[in-house]
């Protein structure tokens, strides 16, 4: 079976079938950034409603739609996958390996995320989107008495989604417990990996417990049960508990990475090793392990009762001393160094102080005597876009900048990036600062209109003009990014004069990434090379032939069965059902029972492409 | 609970600040200028956190401030190289320890006055008791008590704890008061139990603040607080019989009422079972009718029923009353009769 890999493929066919961390972290990003920018759309569409009291711009049906889809796009399906995106394109490269444990399973992730996703947006042109909020509270989500059919698409596509994620974080656990070059102890490894490893940890954790509310839920919405049938024995706080269970890790899923991304920028930029590595590490640990712990803080209101509150109000307020650690840490990483203002870290710089600000009115939220009063109201709206938005997204935003070079091999516009981040970051701040007050002064979230003359319209029209400020600022980044790909101007292998494995080889990296596995011989293992006068990695072992993996558009078609299934689930078509499913079946079958033994690059390709430079 | 509610108004600079920098919204429905004893609660609660995170916030903008500036790049400094700093023992420990002594200060009064907002007081015997139970989308209220029910606006007494009850009827609802009380969940199926209180009289705006449906944004409530023997005569009044209706018009438009079968769903006066609407004994003194369309005086009211009868479900989409099919003569009538369901004017 070891056919060369100069073997001539269609450009589709390649990316349909590819099992290249490098080439899935390009889909995810691709993916990840198309549903940024729809249910960016989304946000800008509800901000144009409530612009100004007793508006007609969409009626109350179309604004839940909106609400839902908003919520439940960006969380699960731009940055989940933004996240992924990043995890696939560094980590690998970052430990010294080859590829992640499991190719396969890789972009069968991937394409689980992808068909999930597509499945979920469908609903628009099928009698609606899901309308019962992206938390799809119970009753309101599981009977057809309250909630539109849309609510079928959010089950089946999330449920097929989350296998995909949950197979991407099992893949990134075992990556890193095996992977990893020699020398490249875990107290090594750079931040970035180490959040990536304790979030993966997270969803093997947290996302059954979505999984199996999700079945409750398509139980009783499909087939008539009555798990959370009030008035045939059911309880609908079980609902409630599931879905933060999983909920709130997965807040951390997603920041933890972002904390990470932080981690590596900051350092680059000041020129500094990270401050405090050690209890970096431990305070990503331990945030990961409290974040089980408080899910009921989302539920003060739900009537738990004041032992229940109490409890979870302090192992909440716990979470914020492992997260001021990583601040303080942050800040005296700058602390004595030399700062560039390159935009990747003008992201990271825009990060600290608006994602202490989330972090404050977080602490402020886990008190319940006053929670009674920001629940469910514009403040918590405020509060979590801070934490999503100003710590997740200018996360990213640090990240795309910052690897984009690697990923691609060409530098993103310096200006235009410059222009994007302070559009978005004044945008972000118009945006969200208003609503901490537009709750405390009696707004309701998830309201599609309000009345006049209750104190909330300025606050509104300020909140609205804001969103459109972020807006433009996307807009900056479309063309930055097509403008980049025009301009084709080589990065370099090391733009930023960095500090980790990643930077070693060529942008964009060979597909066998190291033609030698590196040895690691300390922390920051580029920088260590660099201060003794190299300019390249102290190989591991001999130039040798690398065993690779072969493509395969197994993925893809179990991913499509499902797809075909889950419309199948939603429409109550048997025979849809069985297609969808019999697809998926035999392509597990034909998995198991073909014998690929992948390919072998052989070293005098490897001399030929060092000797290119690559 | 006293001393920190004392402590909040020993430092109302800041909240004065913040006050004038944005406004603090309307008066009977922020939660910024409290008007009952839970509120002030919830108040001084918001106002300790902001005031010890504040103090973070300053330390930490500092810091950052200091290194953005000090430690931007310089020209000429390409072949220096910072020093390469692993970490501090004593510093970490400072901001370790710092914040554990700043919540463990926060979480003490935190655990008072979770264990105070949570007092029962559905079993005292002085205690007012109201059954709330909140409908797609309107709110039904109970004294049980004294055998009244009412809907859309609540009547209570000032200056005592008033035991609230809540449920559902359909999906989760939130029964949120800010000016006098933050919010409580409305649970299908389970009984939720709290307090409410209210300073001195008036008229406070309540919402559902929890997502049920189309219609969410427009389920509001009022809260009416009276002094004690207002209170009680209303009571009185609530259980007297209803009046007889006095003028034609009005007495076409009671059997109208009956007729068309809007009785079916309302129930005028005394009701012993749950219906699907709200019970109309008072209607026509209403602050707000349908929760959401307000008037000055008697003839925007009598448009405002009017559009109510003859567009309820542009008005509130997706409720359970349904388009009704009315002449404009019918409609004339049954504002005159709803303006004059009333229990207090003679």
């Amino acid at each position: 079976m070891a056919h060369s890999h100069t073997k001539k493929k269609s450009v589709v066919w390649d990316w349909l079938t590819t099992v290249d961390h490098k080439k899935i972290a390009i889909l995810y990003l691709v993916a990840g950034g198309f549903f940024f920018l729809v249910g960016g759309l989304e946000a800008i569409l509800m901000r144009i409603q409530l612009m100004g009291p007793t508006q007609e711009f969409v009626d109350g049906a179309t604004f839940n739609q909106l609400l839902t889809m908003h919520g439940t796009t960006m969380i699960f399906l731009a940055a989940m996958p933004l996240i992924f995106a990043f995890m696939n394109a560094v980590v690998p490269l970052q430990i010294g390996a080859r590829d992640v444990a499991f190719p396969f399973i890789n972009s069968l992730g991937f394409w689980l995320f992808f068909f999930g996703g597509l499945l979920l947006n469908l609903s628009w042109f099928f009698g609606g989107a899901p309308d019962a909020g992206w938390t799809a509270y119970a009753p309101l989500s599981s009977s057809d008495l309250y909630s539109g059919s849309g609510v079928d698409y959010y089950i089946l596509g999330l449920q097929i989604a989350g296998i995909g994620t949950l197979a991407g974080g099992i893949n990134f656990l075992v990556t890193i417990i095996n992977m990893r070059a020699p020398g490249m102890t875990y107290m090594r490894m750079p931040l970035f990996t180490w959040t990536v490893f304790v979030a993966s940890a997270l969803i093997l954790f947290a996302f059954p417990a979505l999984t199996v509310g999700l079945a409750l839920l398509m139980f009783d919405r499909l087939f008539d049960t009555n798990f959370f049938n009030v008035a045939a024995g059911g309880n609908i706080t079980i609902w409630e508990h599931l879905f933060w269970i999983f909920g709130h890790p997965e807040v951390y899923i997603l920041i933890l990475p972002a904390f990470g991304i932080l981690s590596e920028v900051i350092p680059v930029f000041a020129r500094k090793r990270l401050f405090g590595y050690t209890s970096m590490v431990f305070a990503v640990a331990l945030i990961g392990f409290l974040g089980f712990m408080v899910w009921v803080h989302h539920m003060f209101t739900v009537g738990l009762g004041p032992i229940a509150n109490a409890i979870f109000s302090i192992a909440t307020m716990a979470i914020a001393i492992p997260t001021g650690i990583k601040i303080f840490n942050w800040l005296f990483t700058l602390w004595g160094g030399q700062i560039r203002f390159d935009t990747a870290n003008l992201w990271a710089l825009g990060f600290l102080p608006t994602f202490v600000l989330g972090g404050v009115t977080g602490v402020m939220l886990s008190v319940p005597s006053a929670d009674y009063q920001y629940h469910d109201s514009y403040f918590v709206v405020a509060h979590f876009h801070y934490v999503i938005v100003g710590g997740v997204v200018f996360g990213l935003f640090a990240g795309l900048f910052y690897w984009w070079p690697k990923m691609f091999g060409t530098l993103l516009h310096e200006g235009l990036g410059k222009w994007q981040f302070w559009l978005f970051f004044i945008g972000f701040h118009l945006t969200f600062f208003p609503q901490h007050w537009l709750g405390l002064m009696g707004m309701p979230r998830r309201v599609f209109t309000y009345l006049p003359d209750q104190g909330l319209d300025e606050g509104n029209l300020i909140s609205t003009i804001g969103a459109l400020f972020m807006g433009v600022a996307t807009i900056i980044l479309l063309v930055n990014i097509f403008i980049t790909a025009r301009s084709k101007v080589r990065a370099g292998n090391d733009p930023w004069d960095a500090r980790t494995l990643e930077w070693a080889i060529s942008s964009p990296p060979p597909e066998y990434n190291f033609a030698q596995t590196p040895l690691v011989r300390g922390y920051d293992p580029l920088w260590v090379e660099k201060m003794d006068g190299r300019t390249e990695l102290t190989p591991a072992e001999p130039l040798g032939d690398i065993h690779m993996p072969n493509g395969s558009i197994i993925p893809f078609i179990m991913s499509v069965g499902l797809f075909i299934a889950g419309f199948g689930f939603i429409g109550s078509n048997l025979p849809a059902i069985l297609i969808g499913m019999g697809t998926t079946l035999v392509a597990m079958f034909f998995r198991s029972v073909i014998d690929d033994h992948g390919y072998h690059i052989h070293k005098e390709d490897l001399e030929k492409d060092l000797k290119e430079g690559k | 609970m006293k001393i920190w509610q004392k402590l909040s108004r020993i430092v109302p600079l800041f909240a004065l600040l913040t006050l004038v920098l944005s406004g603090c919204g309307r008066d009977n429905l922020t939660a910024l200028v409290p008007k009952g004893e839970g509120a002030e609660i919830n108040y001084s609660m918001m106002m300790i956190s902001l005031y010890i995170m504040i103090g973070v916030l300053v330390v930490v903008f500092a810091i950052y401030t200091y290194v953005v500036i000090k430690y931007r790049k310089r020209p000429g400094q390409e072949n220096v190289i910072p020093k390469q700093t692993e970490g501090n023992h004593l510093l970490e420990l400072v901001w370790t320890v710092i914040p554990i002594i700043l919540l463990i200060i926060l979480a003490i009064p935190t655990v008072i006055t979770t264990f105070e907002l949570a007092e029962d007081y559905s079993k005292d015997e002085n205690a007012v008791k109201i059954n709330v139970k909140a409908y797609l989308y309107w709110w039904d209220f109970e004294y049980p008590e004294y055998g009244v029910r009412t809907a859309q606006d609540l009547y209570m007494p000032t200056g005592e704890r008033v035991s609230i009850a809540l449920t559902s009827e359909d999906v989760i609802h939130s029964f949120w008061v800010p000016t006098l009380q933050g919010k409580m969940d409305n649970n299908p199926g389970e009984e939720n139990v709290m307090w409410i209180s209210a300073n001195e009289p008036g008229v406070y705006r309540g919402k559902c603040a929890e997502l049920c449906g189309v219609s969410h944004a427009l389920m509001d409530f009022k809260v009416i607080a009276l002094d004690r023997p207002e209170f009680d005569k209303w009571i009185e009044a609530m259980q007297a019989p209803p009046k007889e209706m006095t003028t034609p018009l009005a007495i076409e438009g009671q059997q109208l009422f009956e007729s068309k079968g809007c009785i079916g769903c309302h129930a005028v006066g005394e009701q012993k079972f749950e219906m699907a609407g709200p019970n109309l004994k008072n209607f026509g003194e209403r602050e707000v009718v349908a929760g959401i369309l307000y008037y000055e005086n008697e003839q925007e009211q009598r448009d405002q029923i009017a559009n109510w009868l003859i567009n309820t479900m542009e008005l509130k989409p997706g409720n359970k009353m349904g388009k009704q099919v009315l002449t404009q003569d019918e409609v004339d009538a049954l504002v005159e009769y709803l303006i004059n369901l009333k229990v207090l004017e003679d």
